[in-house]
Parts: structure tokens; C-alpha cells; sequence
């Protein structure tokens, strides 16, 4: 497994990502490579430029040097090469972002008649598809505000699935959330997994890590420092960095 | 501060069971609000004397000792003899009922007065259709389209046998209708793109046109737009295309109007979170359809309170041209008072020009409070 035909198998591929704002050097040499199917999850202290990373994926924040290939399309300033990325890109927000003055399937549908063209009839059947594998079929009339944190973002999860998706990112997707509710969101994105599909996720759930992911990437200020399988990054920490980052992470659980 | 407590006891034991009759009720709120105190019931009883007696003394005025009709008079200026006999006792509403018809109309031709008159109640049923949220389809804006033609059609004549009428002769409350409802439909659309062009981050120069536009309409008064509209402007257009004085006026009143909403729109898309862009642009919304279906709906909700406020003012604004001699509402009132036979019943006249630009304005601003409320149990209940 040469880096150089990367191509064919690779989903996602960074390479030497750099970013500053202003002066602030926030990414450093940043290079991953996820393969389709594979499971990433980043993390790392917070200010260590993992959420920054992945919205370099999709261009919510633009890169200033290295090179950024999705799905074999290169990020560029070509917006065309933008718009297909960000059609096969979906995306779960921290604070979930759903649409307020939309009803529940409205948010799901919209993307999908927008975007993709598709008949509404269809749309629909679709985000009630979607909805149903996120338990929440029942409050598609509602609107988002009327939900709970989980169920808003076990929303925003069936609303990212219906662009159908070849790459899931998540930031942070349960860090806004009361303790009780992290767990309905984790096993929806468990169950997404089960289903083949290429996910990074930024989290600092380290039980979802040990249970879904291939890989784990482990930043700090701005550069990938160590990563692996999630069995040598959590029982053989081999860099100081981590150490104190896992030690401080099994503290606060 | 024994009230506040007495509201919060009262909320806490309605949460579960029925309170105590002297808690609720009139009588219950009247304790609570206007005799909490010494001090508040010594207020409420000083204000509810002073608004008693103001009162009295405006019926008095207005309806007991109003002078309602005069008989006709051989000598014109005798006319109002029956009313300068009550002078500072009652009103004299008989100026009404011999003026009201220039008042509305102006100088419109009279035995074509009807034209005018069907026009306002043209423009209300055009605001009440507006209004109804059943009708916020594409429609609407053919409706619009088909009944400003009719209103132009009605106003101008000429055609179908109808006589011709020149715009110098229309005036009266059809003129403040169609300053400000052309001047707010055009102005409101107008202010929306200025308000996207300032936020535009990929354009720098559509963004500088529109901070200069609205910085440079903001730094003047409405009167020196309308003064410029009026004088200045013909001076540069070439010889034989001069567009009248109402129109040159309509262009001022909504070039102002749009620079005002504009600052307002963009205050809504300020208020936004950015998540919300953000959730559309990641699910590869294009600009336009990010900005129509995600930004603009919410946005413009969160801004209605000071729309409308805008709207209102803009209203009233229109009352301005008349400092450039276009016959308004205003205009037509103050024409009307300086009529010899009817001198110093000025008040009379004010009152009803005050009442008309009240109920307008108090129906927008009761509107824009029960789309407030509409909107709000939509997002959260």
C-alpha cells in the first residue's frame, strides 16, 4: 500500500494541509488519508485544529496550502469541483443547525428537491425513510425547537443522510448535549457505521472510538500527532502529548 | 414590590389547582396593579382624575356642543356664522361635511370624484388581500400588477370614455396611497438586495456601491432628496423628457425608503447565527437558494417589529411632499383650512387628517403584532 495510488481506494486525502489566521498557524503539515468505508475519529484538546480539519473537507473553511481531494475530486477555487463535494459530503453540526422555520421533514426534503432535483413525493418518502432509522418518524410535522437536543440532532443526522452521502463528517456531534441524551445520538451513529459508510468524526467519546472506529487521529496545536487503531492509541500511547491528553480525558469521565 | 411577589404566588398556585378568587379577576388586578402601594394608588388616582376630566372636556367639545351642519347662506362667508358663535365651546364639524370631499380628492374633477374614491377602496382590499396569509402565493403579485394598471387606468382615464385627467389635478388621500404603497413596494424588494450586496464577501464592489448608497442617502434629509427631485433633477435631463413631479417624488420617497430597510434587513441576516449558513452551504445549497429558502425567511421574521415601524414612519413621511407642492392628504387639509369661508376651524380639519393617517397606521402596526404572534407559535410550540 504505496501512498502514490492512493487514488481508487482513497475517500478523503490531505496533503500537507496548511492554514493560518492572520498570523496564527492553526493547521501544520495536516496529512490524512481515509479510505472508503474507514471509520476516522479525530481528536485532541480543544484549539488543536481538529474541527478546523474537517470543515477543511467541504470548504466551510478554506485551506491555504497542501492539497485537499474528496472522493477523487480536488478542492479548488473551481466552485463547480465545490458543489459536487459538498453534494457528496454530509455534514453533523455541534449545535445541530437545523432549520427553525422548517418543520422536521422540511429540513430533510429541502436539500434534496434544491439540490438534487428530486420530486417532493419522493423526497419525502425518503427523509421518512431516513427518519425512521433515527427512531423519530413520529415528529415530522414538528418543528425543530419543539424537540429535544438528541432528537434535533438525531434530526440533523437524517437530514445530512438524505443527500445520500458517500462521506459523513461529524464535529463534536454530542458535545452540546445533556449526558442523557449522548447516548440516542451515539447509537444512531453507531448504527450508521454498521452500515458501511466513510465517517470522521471529531469526538471526545472515547468508548464510540473503541467501539466504530478504524483509526484514531490524535492533533494537537495544529499537526497530527500520532495515529492508529484505537487499541495502540488508547492502551500504548507512544507520545507524551497523548498521554496527558487520555489521562485528562479519563479524568473528566 | 409586594406586587411582583403577589403575581408570582398567584402563577405558582394556578400551576396547581385552582387560586384564590382574590387573586384573579379585575378587581384582583386593580389591587395588584394600581394600588399596590400608597404611592401607586396616590398616582392612579391623580392620573385617573386628569384623564376624567380631559376627557369630559373633549366630548364636551367634540360630540355635546359640536355645531354638526350649518343651513346654506345667501353670502358664502356667512356660511360659518352658526359655528363662530361656539368658537372654543363645541366644534364645528360642519366644516367637515362641506370640505371632505376636497380633502380626500383635491382638485380632482368632481363629477368624476368616484374614480379617486374607488381607487382607495381598490388600495385597501389590495392591503387586506396582502394581508391574508392564504393568498402568499406567486398570485399575488399578478394581483398586485392588475391592480395598480386598474388604479393608474381609474386615476388617469382617457380611454373606455372615460375623460382624461392630468396628474396635477389628482390629489387628496389617493395621492398619500400611492406615495407610499408604490414607494414601500418597490423600496422593500430594493432594500433586500442592498442589504445581501453589503454582506457580500465574494463582490467588493457591488459591497461598496451599497455602503455608499445607503451611507450617502442616509446623510440626507427627505426634504433635500424631494428638493432635489423636484428642482434639480429637470435641470439635468435633456430637453422634452421631463417625467412629472409625482413620479420624480415617488423616486425620492423609495431611493430613502430603501436605504432605511436596507440597514433593517441587515440587521436581521447580522442576527443569524452562523451555523445557519453554514448548515447550507455544507448541504450544497447554492447561493440564491440558501439566501431565499434559509436566510431571507428567517431573517425578515426576526426584523418585523422595526419593518413595520419603518413602514409607518415612511407613511407619514409621504406627508413631506407637500414642501414641493404635491397635493396630498396634507397638502389637500391645509388647502382646505385656508378656504375664507371656513378660517380658524383648522383643528377640526387636523383632527379628522390626524384620525385617516391613524387608522392606517394602527392597522399595520395591529398587523405586524399578529404576524409576530403567528410566527412565533409557529417556531415554538
Amino acid at each position: 500500500m504505496s501512498q502514490t495510488n492512493e487514488a481508487p481506494e482513497a475517500a478523503i486525502v490531505l496533503d500537507r494541509v496548511n492554514k493560518w489566521y492572520g498570523a496564527m498557524h492553526v493547521l501544520r503539515d495536516v496529512s490524512i488519508t481515509i479510505g472508503k468505508g474507514e471509520r476516522v475519529v479525530v481528536c485532541g484538546p480543544s484549539g488543536s485544529g481538529k474541527s478546523t480539519t474537517i470543515r477543511c473537507i467541504n470548504r466551510l473553511e478554506e485551506h491555504q496550502q497542501g492539497r485537499i481531494v474528496v472522493d477523487g475530486t480536488e478542492l479548488t477555487n473551481d466552485t463547480r469541483a465545490l458543489d459536487t463535494i459538498r453534494r457528496e459530503v454530509g455534514m453533523v453540526f455541534q449545535s445541530f443547525n437545523l432549520f427553525p422555520h422548517l418543520t422536521i421533514l422540511e429540513n430533510c426534503t429541502l436539500a434534496p428537491i434544491q439540490v438534487r432535483k428530486m420530486p417532493k413525493a419522493e423526497a419525502e418518502e425518503l427523509a421518512m425513510s431516513y427518519l425512521r432509522r433515527v427512531k423519530i418518524p413520529e415528529q415530522a410535522k414538528k418543528y425543530p425547537l419543539q424537540l429535544s437536543g438528541g432528537q434535533q440532532q438525531r434530526v440533523a443526522i437524517a437530514r445530512a443522510l438524505c443527500m445520500k452521502p458517500k462521506i459523513m463528517l461529524f464535529d463534536e456531534p454530542t458535545s452540546a448535549l445533556d449526558p442523557e441524551m449522548i447516548k440516542e445520538v451515539l447509537d444512531t451513529m453507531v448504527g450508521l457505521a454498521e452500515t458501511g459508510m466513510t465517517m470522521v468524526c471529531v469526538t471526545h467519546e472515547m468508548g464510540f472510538a473503541r467501539q466504530v472506529a478504524n483509526r484514531v487521529v490524535f492533533m494537537d496545536r495544529g499537526e497530527v500527532v500520532e495515529s492508529g487503531t484505537p487499541h495502540e492509541m488508547f492502551e500504548n500511547p507512544q507520545t507524551e502529548r497523548l498521554q496527558t491528553f487520555l489521562s485528562q480525558i479519563l479524568r473528566g469521565h | 414590590m409586594s406586587g411582583q411577589t403577589a403575581t408570582i404566588i398567584g402563577t405558582a398556585s394556578a400551576a396547581r389547582e385552582q387560586p384564590p378568587a382574590s387573586l384573579v379577576g379585575p378587581w384582583a388586578w386593580a389591587r395588584r396593579n394600581l394600588f399596590g402601594s400608597w404611592w401607586s394608588s396616590a398616582v392612579t388616582i391623580l392620573l385617573g382624575y386628569l384623564i376624567v376630566r380631559w376627557a369630559w372636556g373633549f366630548i364636551d367639545w367634540a360630540v355635546i356642543n359640536a355645531v354638526w351642519s350649518v343651513p346654506v347662506a345667501s353670502n358664502p362667508l356667512d356660511t360659518a356664522a352658526p359655528c363662530r358663535q361656539m368658537a372654543g365651546v363645541g366644534a364645528c364639524w360642519a366644516v367637515i361635511g362641506d370640505k371632505w370631499r376636497f380633502i380626500l380628492f383635491g382638485r380632482y374633477p368632481y363629477d368624476q370624484q368616484w374614480r379617486p374614491a374607488l381607487c382607495i377602496l381598490l388600495f385597501i382590499a389590495l392591503y387586506g388581500v396582502s394581508a391574508n396569509r392564504a393568498f402568499w402565493r406567486k398570485e399575488l403579485l399578478y394581483i398586485w400588477v392588475a391592480t395598480l394598471a386598474v388604479i393608474a387606468f381609474l386615476m388617469w382615464g382617457g380611454v373606455l370614455g372615460m375623460d382624461y385627467v392630468a396628474q396635477d389635478q389628482w390629489g387628496g388621500l389617493p395621492i398619500t396611497l400611492i406615495l407610499a404603497t408604490f414607494g414601500l413596494a418597490f423600496a422593500f424588494p430594493l432594500a433586500v438586495v442592498v442589504a445581501l450586496g453589503r454582506r457580500s464577501t465574494q463582490l467588493p464592489a457591488v459591497k461598496f456601491l451599497c455602503v455608499g448608497y445607503v451611507e450617502l442617502i442616509r446623510g440626507v434629509p427627505l426634504i433635500s432628496l424631494l428638493f432635489m427631485a423636484s428642482v434639480m433633477f429637470p435641470l439635468f435631463m435633456p430637453e422634452g423628457l421631463n417625467p412629472d413631479k409625482l413620479l420624480r417624488a415617488q423616486i425620492a420617497i423609495i431611493l430613502f425608503a430603501a436605504a432605511y430597510l436596507a440597514e433593517v434587513v441587515r440587521g436581521g441576516l447580522q442576527s443569524l447565527p452562523k451555523g445557519q449558513y453554514e448548515a447550507a452551504d455544507a448541504l450544497g445549497l447554492s447561493y440564491w437558494q440558501k439566501t431565499l429558502k434559509i436566510i431571507l425567511p428567517q431573517a425578515l421574521r426576526m426584523v418585523i417589529p422595526p419593518l413595520v415601524n419603518n413602514f409607518i414612519s415612511f407613511f407619514k413621511d409621504t406627508s413631506l411632499v407637500l414642501i414641493i407642492g404635491i397635493f396630498d392628504l396634507l397638502t389637500a387639509g391645509k388647502v382646505a383650512m385656508a378656504d375664507p369661508t371656513w378660517t380658524g376651524f383648522s383643528t377640526e380639519i387636523y383632527l379628522v387628517l390626524a384620525a385617516i393617517y391613524f387608522v392606517f397606521c394602527y392597522a399595520m402596526s395591529h398587523y405586524s403584532r399578529s404576524l409576530e404572534r403567528k410566527f412565533s407559535r409557529a417556531r415554538n410550540r
